[in-house]
């Protein structure tokens, strides 16, 4: 993962070399805006100020404030006015400033979105998306990850992706899909790792887990930052003879549920790890999949390292307690692969 | 209370609107009074919700809409579906959760809508969250050139949500061509208006979002289609949004259920005088625009048309189980498609392309106040224009109509907060440095003692760990290395479980 600075004040889109997941994001945006004139982005600060993190700079100036649509501080009034225009045939995407604040608009994401197309066949073809995540000492308002309420909503698509690249072919694929799709950026990711882009118009599949890194000793199962983490801990088990196959889910509703029984037939043994809380979390979710599908292959019991049942707290002591890391990835796959 | 209409300020209804707006609002009556049967013979699923006293208000401001405009019904709306032109067939099968409902059953009651022919957006249980979504129906709208108007309805209850707030925040901002009816009902369950809201007009309450509103009375059909044909007028001018309240009275419960007890009789015997359809009859035979034959004729086809409606909707199954199963996603079974009224190269660079700042002239408030020279709070609320278009003349008014405009809404000008004038501050050396810099100062005191975060860190020593097993000991389910373990007939041994230990399969 290489580290590079923040660039606040580009403008323009870099076209070629190594770009950030902010830049990858943006990229998808103005592609996507540029290729489609029935794609909208509407969110607070969007506009002149090109959003929180600037994913959204540089749009206003390309294409006008009718595009652009700048609102006021006003989530369900954003969700609402995105899901109206998507009746008419806009694909609108809309930008949470921080991915906590969708719990604002939690009853117009979950009962008028979510439901639309199975009660009335009426499909909402709208992307909301907005930094997640924690490790950048938010705050308990400003790091969850609230994924897992909407994987338990019927009718959402959810993605998380953990590299550029998947960033922006993802983000593409939840623009064209006619479904609602909620698209989770971790900001300590915004930034921190550079990558080239596939060149053309390529796409990422929603719904498909990718295997980061082959391994026989185990499965470690995680996604967004925690997928780079669980790869920090697959060098660092290497070096004691545990070979970890590493997946990184990308997409967590539809669940890829193929490649994680197809590789825990394979090691036989299953460590999930994710960033957001543990009851409730995925791993339950994976764990249950597992036992109803590959309990044969079982060695040992289906181990977890998550969050703490804790909101997410301020300060660096805290959050690096309540945060799971390379240590304790690697302690939990240690006693794992003693079974 | 406001008076009705009278002929003189009435648009010019042909003899043949004035019929109509007759057949939807005694269409709407006849069907709802033929589901209370229903329902009291146990055909209907779930609860039924009587619009009976409030029929004038939906089918007086559907009517003044086109066919290409959008409506959100209420649960309330029944007559603005009939007056859309959704079939009775639709709202008996909806209530009777049948197959050939446009739900298939998923959904009932008037939760239903019709993207493609009919431009109706399916309303959902929670009050207010369709405001949002008119108003995006809106935008999306003149986006793309279409030049319609988005109408839906509010309670008085609904009215206190934060969803219609918020929506008519953006509706607002957006200037976008939206009518929202506040169908005032007097209750919302068994509470009355006056202990929801401390003020009198929920009208009052546009005035607030710089939006324009009127009041009118909800019994009176002429009167509430002469307002919707104006607010909808505006928006299309691209004057909007508007908000209209009318005056009403839920005359049944809250549903079937509910007796309405709570409701004073004086109240009740008030609003049977002024039955909208018996009102309305009235006003045809007054100005002779029908007469005993025409109303017979239009009365007996209704009961034509609802005697076919309901055979057909009794007659039908209800959904098989595996349906239930469908249409979570949209897999391709829907095209997506944007209907352009515009060229789509005024939306895309290099047209759509503009100078991303903001100017003097997008902050009126700070423009007024450097005018006027002075301190622009003081003196803003006096010269500021008022932001949204003036009201329509008084001379354009209905006697029914009561008008509440936006007052000249002061906005607060934007002043130098003192702190940020006086520029920085001198240290005060009784404060405790804040080590926020990189600078030598800063670098010394991060260093020094007296630095907080130079304290030892509050820790523990490392737990023992106190729960350990050795590795060979377990063998707890049935992957390959658990084969070793006294096998079974399939080599499958689940050692906690007996019944493996004797070979179970």
């Amino acid at each position: 993962m290489s580290h590079t600075a923040p660039n606040l004040s580009s403008k323009t889109v870099p076209t070629s070399g190594p770009i950030t997941m902010v830049d990858a994001i943006r990229q998808a945006m103005f592609e996507e805006m540029e290729r489609d004139p029935a794609v909208v982005a509407i969110g607070e600060d969007i506009g002149v100020y090109g959003g929180a993190f600037k994913v959204t700079d540089g749009l206003l100036a390309k294409f006008g404030r009718e595009r652009v649509i700048e609102t006021p501080i006003a989530e369900t009034a954003i969700i609402g006015a995105a899901c109206g225009m998507s009746f008419l045939g806009l694909r609108p995407v809309a930008e949470m400033q921080f991915i906590d604040f969708i719990a604002c608009c939690f009853n117009q994401v979950t009962n008028f979105v979510a439901k639309s197309h199975y009660l009335w066949g009426a499909p909402v073809p709208m992307v909301i998306r907005g930094p997640s995540g924690g490790g950048v000492h938010g705050g308990p308002f400003h790091s969850a990850n609230p994924e897992m309420y909407f994987v338990h909503t019927p009718g959402l698509k959810v993605i998380y992706p953990s590299t550029p690249s998947d960033a922006k072919g993802l983000l593409k694929s939840a623009i064209r899909d006619n479904n609602p799709v909620l698209f989770f950026e971790h900001k300590y990711l915004y930034r921190r790792l550079k990558e080239e882009m596939p060149p053309g118009d390529y796409t990422v599949p929603i719904g498909k887990a990718i295997v980061r890194r082959p391994g026989r000793d185990l499965t470690i199962v995680s996604y967004a930052a925690m997928a780079h983490t669980a790869m920090e801990a697959a060098v660092e088990l290497a070096k004691e003879g545990i070979e970890a196959e590493v997946i990184d889910l990308r997409t967590l509703l539809p669940l890829d549920k193929d490649t994680i029984l197809n590789s825990v037939k394979k090691t036989n043994k299953l460590l999930v790890v994710h960033e957001d809380t543990r009851t409730g979390g995925i791993a339950g979710e994976i764990a249950a999949l597992v036992f109803e599908g590959a309990f044969d292959d079982l060695d040992g019991p289906v181990a977890r390292v998550t969050a703490l049942d804790t909101p997410v707290p301020y300060s660096p002591p805290l959050e690096e307690r309540f945060l799971p890391n390379t240590e304790k990835v690697v302690a939990a796959a240690r006693e794992l692969a003693k079974y | 209370m406001t008076q009705p209409a009278t002929q003189a300020s009435a648009p010019a209804l042909t003899r043949e609107q004035h019929l109509d707006l007759y057949y939807f609002m005694q269409l709407n009556r006849q069907l709802e009074e033929r589901m209370v049967r229903l329902f009291r013979q146990n055909k209907i699923v779930g609860g039924l919700y009587s619009s009976l006293g409030q029929e004038a208000v939906s089918v007086g401001t559907c009517y003044a809409l086109e066919k290409r405009d959008w409506i959100a019904p209420m649960i309330r709306n029944i007559g603005a579906l009939l007056v859309k032109g959704v079939p009775p067939r639709d709202i008996f099968t909806q209530h009777m959760a049948k197959f050939t409902s446009p739900t298939l059953g998923k959904d009932g009651t008037s939760h239903f809508g019709d993207l493609k022919v009919r431009h109706i957006v399916s309303p959902i249980s929670m009050l207010g969250d369709l405001i949002p979504v008119m108003t995006g129906v809106a935008m999306a709208g003149r986006y793309l050139g279409q030049n319609i108007v988005a109408l839906t309805w509010i309670g008085d209850g609904g009215s206190s949500t934060g969803a219609f707030h918020e929506g008519l925040g953006l509706a607002a901002s957006q200037r976008a061509p939206f009518v929202l009816i506040i169908e005032n009902n007097q209750w919302a369950y068994s509470t009355p208006v006056s202990r929801q809201v401390p003020i009198q007009n929920l009208a009052d309450r546009g005035a607030a979002y710089g939006i324009a509103s009127v009041i009118v009375d909800g019994n009176d059909v002429v009167a509430v289609y002469q307002a919707a044909k104006e607010a909808v007028n505006e928006c299309r001018a691209g004057r909007g949004p508007r908000i209209i309240e009318v005056k009403t009275m839920r005359m049944r419960g809250h549903a079937q259920h509910d007796p309405a007890e709570y409701v004073p009789k004086e109240m009740f015997d008030y609003w049977k005088a002024r039955d909208p359809l018996t009102l309305y009859e009235k006003y045809l035979t007054e100005n002779k625009i029908w007469d005993a034959a025409a109303k017979s004729e239009i009365d007996a086809r209704i009961e034509r048309e609802l005697d076919v409606e309901q055979k057909f909707a009794e007659d039908s199954p209800l959904p098989p189980p595996e349906l239930a199963e469908e249409g979570v996603y949209c897999d391709g079974c829907h095209k997506i498609e944007a209907d352009w009224k515009r060229a789509k190269s005024e939306v895309t660079p290099p047209k759509s392309s503009i100078d991303p700042t903001w100017r003097l002239k997008d902050l009126p408030a700070y423009t007024q106040a450097a005018i006027s020279g002075g301190n622009g709070a003081k003196n803003s609320a006096a010269q500021t224009q008022t932001p949204v278009p003036a009201p329509v003349a008084a001379s354009s008014a209905s006697p029914a109509m009561q008008k509440t405009t936006p007052a000249a809404t002061p906005e607060r000008a934007e002043t130098q907060p003192e702190h940020l004038a006086a520029g920085v501050a001198a240290e005060d050396p009784a404060v405790p440095r804040v080590p926020f810099g990189r600078g030598p100062k800063d670098k010394a005191f991060r260093q020094s003692p007296e630095n907080p975060q130079n304290k030892p860190a509050y820790s523990r020593a490392p737990k023992e760990k106190s729960f350990s097993r050795a590795p060979q000991e377990k063998s707890f389910s049935k992957g390959p290395r658990n084969k070793s373990f006294g096998k079974n007939a399939q080599g499958k041994p689940f050692t906690k479980n007996p019944q493996d230990k004797q070979g179970r399969r």
